[in-house]
């Protein structure tokens, strides 16, 4: 094996370390923990801590080599970005860089500017704003690049405000920033943050985030608007293939297992790709299976959905068949990440619930914990410790133990 | 020996500003669509070699530079401090910054920010000198004290010159807002129409066909024929005449649906002439749901093809612009879409022009 070769892997083991969360629903693009989650999770446990934000926002924090990153918004119109890092064990802030935004920072009274997650390759983590202000940074906080893509291009913007969180494909920053008037995904080179390509999409407002689909060593990245879902090539935006019969504006795709994607379209529409080389196909399609606010999310081979009567339904990934339904404490808008075992949801009233979800015939609520506050985001996990965010604190809770 | 080490120090001084000199010489080349960006990307790895003392230069590189250079310079800032430490912040230099009006206004709030960061207190003891500032932020962090003071008074009257004084220094729609609603509570009537300086009387000529929102781009004769406010033109059913349209609300908003009846796939334009007593850098201030265009002096200034992403608000959309010693045309062109929801009926605008600092031009027609 050649030198540049163990160079590489050595890089590649040490950008991905164990239990990272490294953007929007976790490693998988489907909300699932690569790792256990306990469910005695407890908000006074010695392993758990508080700390307060400076400023709002639902964005999700992610997880990157021993450090919890996030993003706010702070001061008049919200112009104040700030970016965020914590220390995973005790709370204590690393650095905090504080920029202004060059967008537009009008948002609903719901949402803010702080609302897409934050995403990383292991090495640098990648901030985007409702502003489209993308900052790149290293995991010391410094500068790496930035740009303002409604700088750049003034009509990419939502009156209600964007929430689209950024993924990473093979060196690419993918941004999908669609709206009514210019509606574009950006590929920009994660080195330099220049762009690699524009790519022009359908207009409309579009809340939805891209995912990517790995098939072996090549990376498919999906996007989704009103109009379906588009699988483009990293590289160069180009369409590989796509789905064309409507999807949601609001909740995103989720990965399956066996090269599938959970599409929220008539329902959920499961679409599978050959592993001949050949595009996709419909696989199966459940209109009573339509998500609410929060994405689908994926364990083994059950899918969730919460719907907007705030009834929880599993269904089998391979058919869409329902196997059980289970109301829950809402209203949702974060989307509910899985392990193995367990589903964690959380409602706006901040009430976390735990869910047994290992019967497949029945769920069973192991565990609530009232958070007081506010949740809108999607929690993140490593380590047997949950992390989730509202306007005003960022909590880590761990079990009662340690295990 | 002493002699190598005035030499070492002097070069890697000298180093240090040239590294610095190259650096904002890149960021304040940063241009829209990533130009410039490799340049600077290139030059980063001098902020290592920098120290607090070049943090005023620094800032002051922000009078040269646009809206993303002034990200990364304050990127800069911050590595330079997390290396030296808060503290080393040259406190007496980021005063005379802030103090200095020449300097840019991004210039001085960032200089506040960080001194605020490092010395709160030296920074707090700063902002009673904010109340007239041509820096919005600084100035509304100086309108909140007096806010915050006025409320604090028991003796109505003392109160009311509080509130009332403070609302002639506030530029920001809710800090006027909150004294005007103090005001009200005191029993003193304030016209906001006035305060704010909305523009209220208009010309308005429709409705031309917007079906399938086709006409937002679409140019109709009143685009070509801007002196044509007296004459009639092709409209979506026939002949149509301008009309006189003007509003009382409080807020200077424009129902379009009263003078055309709530229809639907239409498009108007809306009319003024605005008399500057000079020539002067100005801000056009317009608030719609639906989507718009505006033209100053026939010139575009802005157009925005949305409808109904949340309400109209004051302020919604501020344009830098400028007018023309004299008379100055406004042609707005406000559309309406097909959506039959109940939160998809308004069609109406509001709009007003500030001078940079947010303090409204008095309309004279």
């Amino acid at each position: 094996m050649k030198i540049s070769k163990l160079i590489l892997i050595s890089l590649l083991l040490n950008a991905f370390a164990f239990g990272d969360w490294l953007g929007f629903r976790g490693n998988n693009g489907n909300g699932f923990v690569d790792g256990q989650l306990p469910a005695d999770l407890n908000l006074i446990s010695s392993n758990s801590w508080k700390v307060s934000l400076p400023g709002r926002g639902l964005s999700s924090p992610i997880i990157v080599n021993n450090l919890v990153l996030l993003t706010a918004s702070s001061g008049p119109q919200q112009k104040n970005l700030h970016i965020l890092a914590f220390d995973i064990e005790n709370g204590v802030i690393e650095w905090e860089r504080v920029f202004k935004a060059t967008g537009r920072t009008i948002c609903h009274e719901k949402t803010c500017v702080a609302s897409s997650t934050m995403v990383s390759n292991g090495n640098v983590v990648v901030a985007q704003f409702s502003s489209n202000d993308i900052f790149c940074l290293d995991l010391k906080g410094n500068l790496v690049w930035l740009r303002g893509l409604t700088f750049d291009y003034p009509n990419i913007a939502n009156g209600l405000g964007m929430s689209s969180s950024p993924v990473i494909s093979n060196g690419v920053l993918i941004a999908q920033v669609e709206n009514d008037a210019d509606s574009y995904t950006f590929g920009l080179n994660l080195q330099n943050g220049t762009t690699n390509w524009k790519k022009l999409r359908p207009k409309g407002a579009n809340w939805t985030s891209p995912i990517i689909l790995k098939d072996n060593s090549t990376e498919w990245v999906g996007l989704q608007s009103k109009t379906g879902l588009s699988f483009v090539l990293p590289s160069n935006g180009d369409e590989f293939w796509s789905y064309n019969d409507g999807a949601s504006t609001i909740p995103s795709s989720a990965i399956a297992p066996n090269r599938s994607v959970l599409i929220p379209s008539n329902g959920i529409t499961a679409i599978k790709k050959a592993n001949n080389g050949a595009p996709f196909s419909q696989i199966w399609s459940n209109n009573k299976l339509s998500p609410g606010t929060g994405s689908p999310t994926v364990s083994g081979n059950q899918v969730f959905v919460v719907n907007r009567a705030n009834v929880l339904t599993s269904a089998s990934v391979e058919n869409g068949e329902i196997n059980w339904r289970l109301r829950i404490k809402g209203p949702v808008s974060a989307s509910p990440i899985t392990t193995d075992k367990n589903l964690i949801l959380f409602s706006e009233e901040g009430i976390c619930q735990i869910i047994d979800i290992s019967n497949i015939i029945e769920a069973k609520v192991l565990n609530e914990m009232d958070f007081q506050d506010t949740i809108l985001c999607t929690p993140a996990a490593n380590n047997k410790s949950l992390f989730v965010r509202s306007d005003k604190s960022l909590w880590r809770v761990s079990p009662k133990s340690k295990n | 020996m002493v002699n190598f080490l005035i030499i070492l120090l002097l070069a890697m001084l000298t180093s240090s500003l040239w590294s610095s000199e190259d650096l904002l010489n890149a960021i304040k080349r940063i241009g829209p669509k990533g130009e410039g960006n490799t340049k600077v990307v290139r030059e980063w790895s001098s902020v290592k070699q920098m120290s607090s003392s070049n943090i005023p230069k620094l800032l002051l590189g922000m009078n040269q530079a646009n809206d993303l250079g002034d990200n990364w310079i304050r990127a800069a800032i911050f590595e330079i401090l997390d290396t030296s430490g808060k503290n080393t912040l040259p406190e007496n230099d980021i005063i005379k910054i802030i103090k200095n009006l020449q300097n840019h206004g991004n210039t001085r709030i960032t200089a506040f920010d960080f001194l605020n960061s490092s010395a709160p207190q030296v920074a707090q003891s700063l902002i009673p000198t904010f109340i007239d500032d041509p820096e919005p932020g600084l100035r509304r962090k100086g309108v909140q004290l007096l806010l915050d003071q006025a409320s604090t008074l028991e003796k109505k009257e003392q109160s009311i010159d509080a509130f009332e004084y403070a609302l002639g220094k506030a530029r920001d729609v809710d800090q006027i807002e909150n004294a005007c609603k103090s005001l009200t509570e005191l029993g003193k009537s304030i016209n906001l129409l006035k305060v704010m300086g909305f523009i209220t009387n208009w010309k308005v000529i429709g409705p031309f066909d917007n079906t399938a929102r086709n006409g937002f781009v679409k140019i109709y004769s009143p685009e070509v024929e801007l002196d044509s406010h007296n004459q009639d033109h092709k409209g979506k059913s026939g002949m149509i005449k301008w009309q006189d349209f003007s509003t009382s609300d409080r807020l200077g908003l424009l129902d379009l649906n009263q003078p055309f009846g709530h229809i639907k796939e239409v498009l108007c334009y809306a009319y003024t002439e605005f008399n500057a007593s000079k020539e002067s850098i100005v801000q056009f201030r317009i608030g719609s749901k639906n989507a718009w265009k505006l033209w100053v002096n026939n010139e575009l200034i802005f157009a925005r093809d949305e409808y109904h992403r949340g309400s109209t608000r004051v302020d919604q959309f501020i344009l830098d612009g400028r007018l023309k010693a004299g008379k100055n045309q406004i042609l707005i062109k406000v559309c309406q879409n097909e959506q039959t929801e109940s939160w998809t009926k308004q069609w109406e605008f509001c709009f007003r022009i500030t001078d940079t600092s947010g303090t409204p031009l008095l309309f004279t027609r």
